[in-house]
């Protein structure tokens, strides 16, 4: 889901007019490089980052500092990422978190944990 | 600020400490119409309540001491019903989960003492009526813990065993015996009691509390408090450490003594023991040992994410046993103190409460007097 973002960089700290192409949830977005991805999500209009594990209710970054982990997201396969700490990359595949993170079943594409040891 | 700062405070019952074993106490006081009052200490308290594992754990308890097997499988036995009240009173479901638990076993050595220790309760029929245990071979535990891993060469496995989550108990528990009567007050410092026939005094800074009887719960605290009283209480910290991890869905079915998941899908981790005084901190080679541990019980916890680590000092008494006892110097004064403020809070609410009150003393308690440990004896806890 799109609105108009809530957040706009401020034109006169932009320091770069490089941008970095990534997705989230497939949709392609262009954003300012050296950014956050929880910055970079947020000023493209992005809300919802995840839905919780217990009541599953939708949730968006609160603190942008490492600390809240509600800004948890499924960043190249990896779940449970705090996008405020990590720095966007050119081709970044984003997903939102969507509950609780299943050890047991994993994308065909994320290194295997081995369970039948 | 609250409007007896500067007041004397009258009730049946003083319970001094709010946490898993004073409130219990009060919620069984409360239940049955009794005038209870609670004093919790500041957050500056240790409070072994918030930093615990959250078993009900029957398992092996008690193979030196069939009186304490007795005592903790009454407790465990009342748990589903308790439960069930606290949900009624609070509306708060300490997520009681019952199925069994697994105590993982890596050596031959560990599998051994894990077989004697229990086929010794298992021979006290008449103390301990039926005690089922299982002892199980890496097949058997692998048949039922698919998930388990190559280094876990055993395992012994208890139906009574299961686990809460204990911060919900804590909540559900304050909750319950305030709904019930019980006045709770937060943020009191005991100075001191003092004891007249019928009548105890709690002085705490400006504030005065009366009543004539007194429960001292204080866990870490009962040892300084009990003397005042005329009762003795030799309890020490003992360190757990503690790991926490990111939510992830449910793999897990049943409580292990190291690693479970609560209901809300975070995986706990731990079972150190460590004798450090009253340092409440975490080191760096002890959760690594937690950690491996754990991974090698699931090896699929590899990649898990850790979120939290906490140690929390356990209440210990020299031979580990809880001390339960009425002061004879000053009756009314009661100490009740013990590790396993989670496994017996049903005892502690069901059967403790009515003692406290003047009820029939329960036999089976007589061998958890405090005055056990003046002697000669040199104690060690098997924990």
């Amino acid at each position: 889901m799109r609105t108009d973002p809530l957040f706009q960089p401020v034109i006169s700290e932009v320091r770069t007019t490089r941008t970095v192409s990534l997705t989230f949830n497939d949709q392609p977005l262009n954003v300012p490089a050296g950014m956050s991805v929880a910055a970079a999500l947020l000023m493209s209009g992005i809300i919802r980052f995840r839905a919780t594990p217990v009541s599953e209710s939708p949730r968006a970054p609160y603190c942008m500092m490492g600390v809240c982990f509600e800004c948890l997201v499924d960043i190249d396969g990896v779940p449970n990422r705090q996008s405020c700490l990590i720095e966007v990359a050119e081709g970044m595949r984003i997903r939102s978190q969507e509950g609780a993170r299943d050890l047991i079943y994993q994308p065909m594409n994320v290194r295997a944990v081995e369970v039948q040891s | 600020m609250s409007q007896d700062r500067h007041s004397v405070v009258q009730s049946d019952v003083i319970v001094i400490g709010g946490g898993l074993v004073g409130t219990a106490v009060a919620y069984g006081l409360a239940r049955s119409g009794v005038a209870a009052v609670v004093l919790d200490q500041g957050d500056d308290a240790f409070r072994a309540s918030r930093g615990n594992f959250g078993l009900v754990w029957v398992q092996g308890k008690g193979h030196d001491l069939p009186d304490y097997a007795r005592w903790t499988r009454s407790s465990a036995n009342r748990w589903p019903a308790f439960a069930q009240a606290l949900m009624a009173d609070s509306g708060v479901d300490v997520q009681l989960k019952q199925p069994g638990g697994f105590h993982p076993c890596f050596s031959d050595e560990e599998l051994l003492e894990r077989q004697s220790r229990l086929q010794t309760l298992q021979t006290l029929q008449d103390a301990l009526g039926d005690y089922p245990f299982e002892m199980l071979d890496a097949a058997e535990v692998k048949a039922r813990l698919p998930l388990i891993g190559p280094a876990v060469i055993g395992a012994s496995y208890t139906t009574q065993d299961g686990h809460v989550n204990p911060l919900k108990l804590l909540r559900a528990l304050h909750a319950s015996a305030q709904v019930k009567g019980a006045r709770l007050h937060g943020g009191v410092q005991v100075d001191r009691i003092d004891c007249a026939p019928g009548e105890f005094r709690v002085k705490a800074g400006q504030r005065c509390f009366v009543a004539p009887r007194i429960v001292l719960a204080a866990g870490l605290g009962n040892a300084a408090l009990a003397r005042q009283v005329g009762l003795y209480a030799p309890v020490a910290p003992n360190r757990g450490q503690v790991l926490i991890s990111e939510r992830v869905r449910p793999f897990l079915d049943y409580p292990t003594l190291n690693v479970r998941q609560t209901d809300e899908g975070t995986v706990q981790l731990g079972d150190s023991m460590e004798e450090v005084g009253f340092d409440d901190g975490t080191s760096t080679e002890v959760l690594a040992a937690i950690a491996k541990r754990g991974v090698s019980t699931f090896p699929l916890l590899r990649d898990v994410r850790l979120v939290r680590a906490w140690g929390a000092l356990r209440v210990l008494s020299p031979d580990g046993f809880p001390i339960y006892q009425q002061s004879s110097a000053h009756p009314g004064a009661f100490v009740v103190t013990c590790h396993s403020g989670v496994t017996l809070a049903a005892a502690h609410a069901l059967r403790i409460a009515p003692w406290i009150m003047g009820g029939a003393p329960l036999d089976e308690l007589e061998v958890f007097t405090g005055d056990r440990f003046l002697t000669d004896k040199v104690f060690s806890h098997a924990h």
